[in-house]
């Protein structure tokens, strides 16, 4: 842990929700660059922990950094892939004015001049993430993997340094999950992004992870995979016998817990 | 319509359509109440094609819907009073608009609560014309439109909340788009989809106010919903369906008030048939590729 150069910073942060306290005690810093998988069932506040890096909501206590500053709303060196954005199939936008909206679709008016800066910007996030030869169809009608790959270049046009991604590879077949991490990783090891990616199943991600933050049962828990994916740290979190399993291939299975467990095939 | 009927009541022959197309038109501009309204057909295709593909983006379509009734209740009570009923019309759809934008965009419980509010205003809306003893043409007018009595300053009134509603669509034409296509990305890019949200449909409730002097509250689908809803079949560029939506309003009102001059029947009547006819020409052009794809598979 580097704190003094670190890209996100949190010491005892709790968040609260409502009148719900979601999760406390939170303590990790996050290296630049530095890729960590935030693991936890359904509900247990890991979307909750990027509306506090975003902004949108604040500590219950404790303190969060961005860039040793706390979070602000509309922070232009954050990229943000919300959860569950498919877009309907009539849904009339080109993949390429959905790009462009990352650019400048959050300043007032009609745009006036300057098109080929942004022109140039987006073609430049259209071919890092490969989707030229979709980009000009309306993104209703691409797949659910070609939409990810939109998201993620719309994520990129704003230059960002620090990437959230809400459970990205929830719509995505294996094939599909494995070809969108392996992008992912290649952009941001470009870039020196700083990335918190949410998802269910931690495989598709073990090659390219740098940390595992998992949230559980009020609390969180952060070190490499290893470290975290374990039955006794789990079954520390969850207060309860957690099994982690692990086949010839390297792949991890947690069993133990009922039907929101950390599931490969959930 | 006081121009307007009383050269119907008094002409008891309806123009004649001849085989010189020039001469037609100019037939048409003959008369004041015509040329009136043309103006004020035209300000409100503009306004109503523009603002419909963000009704259609956003799946507002009932919200539209339902502005526009609500504005009936404040146009009947309006007159109750003895006011111009646009300044009613004014007052409750920008209200009403306010309220719903503030509803936010979770779809469900909002539709719901948006019919809750417009059943109720439809009913002060009966009420307030059993207070009115005057006769139920004012009424009619309202709900149908009566875009041939429109005068001289309901045109200016009209083209002035028109330019209202487009400079205010200009100003938040980015941030509005981007909000429409997600909001959560909008918001994290510091957006504020909240205030967006209420600020459009304030803006929706000008255009509807617009509107209803053309084609009436319960027609209003035709002009703000229809054309956007062709426009994105056609294109999925933002500016182009725009563009087409406006073109599409346009060419309806024109063409429908053109035949309404040399028809006995109401100008609504032309306007809405054209809409739909178009949309059904398009939807099953659109469809019959892939039925007949469908047909040959063996």
């Amino acid at each position: 842990m580097t704190p003094a150069g670190a890209a996100v910073e949190a010491r005892n942060l709790a968040a609260r929700y409502g009148s719900r306290l979601v999760w406390s005690g939170c303590d990790f810093a996050l290296a630049r660059g530095s890729f960590t998988a935030v693991l936890g069932p359904n509900g247990a506040g890991k979307s909750t922990l990027f509306k506090l890096l975003l902004g949108q909501l604040a500590p219950a206590a404790g303190s969060l950094s961005v860039f040793g500053a706390p979070p602000r709303a509309g922070d232009p060196r954050i990229g943000y892939i919300p959860q569950t954005s498919i877009f309907d199939p009539d849904f009339s936008i080109r993949g390429r004015d959905f790009v462009g909206l990352g650019v400048d679709g959050y300043r007032w008016g009609v745009p006036v001049g300057g098109g080929a800066g942004k022109r140039r910007v987006v073609e430049d996030a259209v071919d890092a993430v490969d989707a030229g030869g979709y980009v000009d169809r309306p993104i209703g009608l691409v797949s659910g993997g070609e939409q990810q790959r939109l998201l993620l270049a719309h994520a990129l046009v704003g230059r960002p340094e620090l990437l959230l991604m809400d459970e990205p590879l929830s719509h995505l077949d294996v094939r599909n999950q494995g070809s969108i991490v392996n992008l992912i990783a290649r952009v941001v090891r470009d870039r020196r992004i700083t990335v918190l990616l949410i998802a269910h199943d931690v495989n598709p991600l073990l090659p390219h992870i740098d940390n595992v933050l998992y949230i559980a049962n009020g609390k969180t828990a952060i070190g490499p995979p290893s470290e975290i994916i374990t039955s006794e740290k789990l079954s520390a979190i969850y207060s309860a016998p957690i099994d982690v399993l692990t086949d010839r291939m390297g792949r991890i299975f947690v069993t133990g817990l009922e039907e929101e467990a950390m599931h490969p095939h959930a | 319509m006081p121009e307007g009927s009383l050269f119907l009541a008094v002409s008891d022959t309806t123009p004649h359509l001849t085989w010189n197309l020039l001469a037609d038109v100019a037939e048409i501009f003959r008369y004041q109440f015509m040329v009136n309204a043309y103006m004020a057909g035209t300000v409100v295709a503009v306004v109503a094609g523009a603002i419909g593909y963000f009704v259609v983006l956003r799946g507002s379509a009932f919200g539209a819907h339902a502005l526009s009734h609500i504005g009936f209740a404040g146009a009947t009570g309006a007159v109750v009073l003895g006011l111009n009923p646009i300044f009613g019309l004014l007052a409750f759809t920008m209200g009403s608009g306010a309220a719903i934008g503030a509803l936010g965009t979770r779809l469900r419980s909002r539709d719901v609560t948006i019919g809750i509010v417009l059943a109720w205003t439809l009913g002060l809306g009966v009420l307030f014309i059993s207070l009115y003893t005057g006769y139920a043409q004012e009424a009619y007018a309202l709900l149908f439109g009566e875009i041939l009595g429109i005068s001289v300053n309901e045109v200016i009134v009209t083209g002035i909340v028109a330019g209202l509603a487009l400079v205010a669509l200009v100003v938040m034409y980015r941030p509005l788009l981007y909000a429409s296509v997600d909001q959560d990305l909008a918001r994290a890019k510091g957006v504020p989809t909240l205030a967006l949200s209420v600020a459009f449909m304030a803006v929706l409730a000008l255009a509807v106010t617009d509107a209803v002097q053309v084609v009436g509250v319960l027609l209003i689908f035709a002009l703000i919903v229809t054309p956007a809803a062709i426009a994105v079949r056609f294109t999925s560029r933002p500016p182009l369906a725009i563009a087409t939506g406006v073109g599409l309003a346009l060419a309806f009102t024109w063409l429908g008030l053109a035949i309404g001059y040399y028809s006995p029947h109401p100008v609504s009547f032309f306007i809405t048939t054209l809409a739909f006819a178009t949309y059904l020409v398009v939807r099953v052009a659109q469809a019959a590729p892939s039925w007949a794809r469908t047909a040959g598979r063996p």
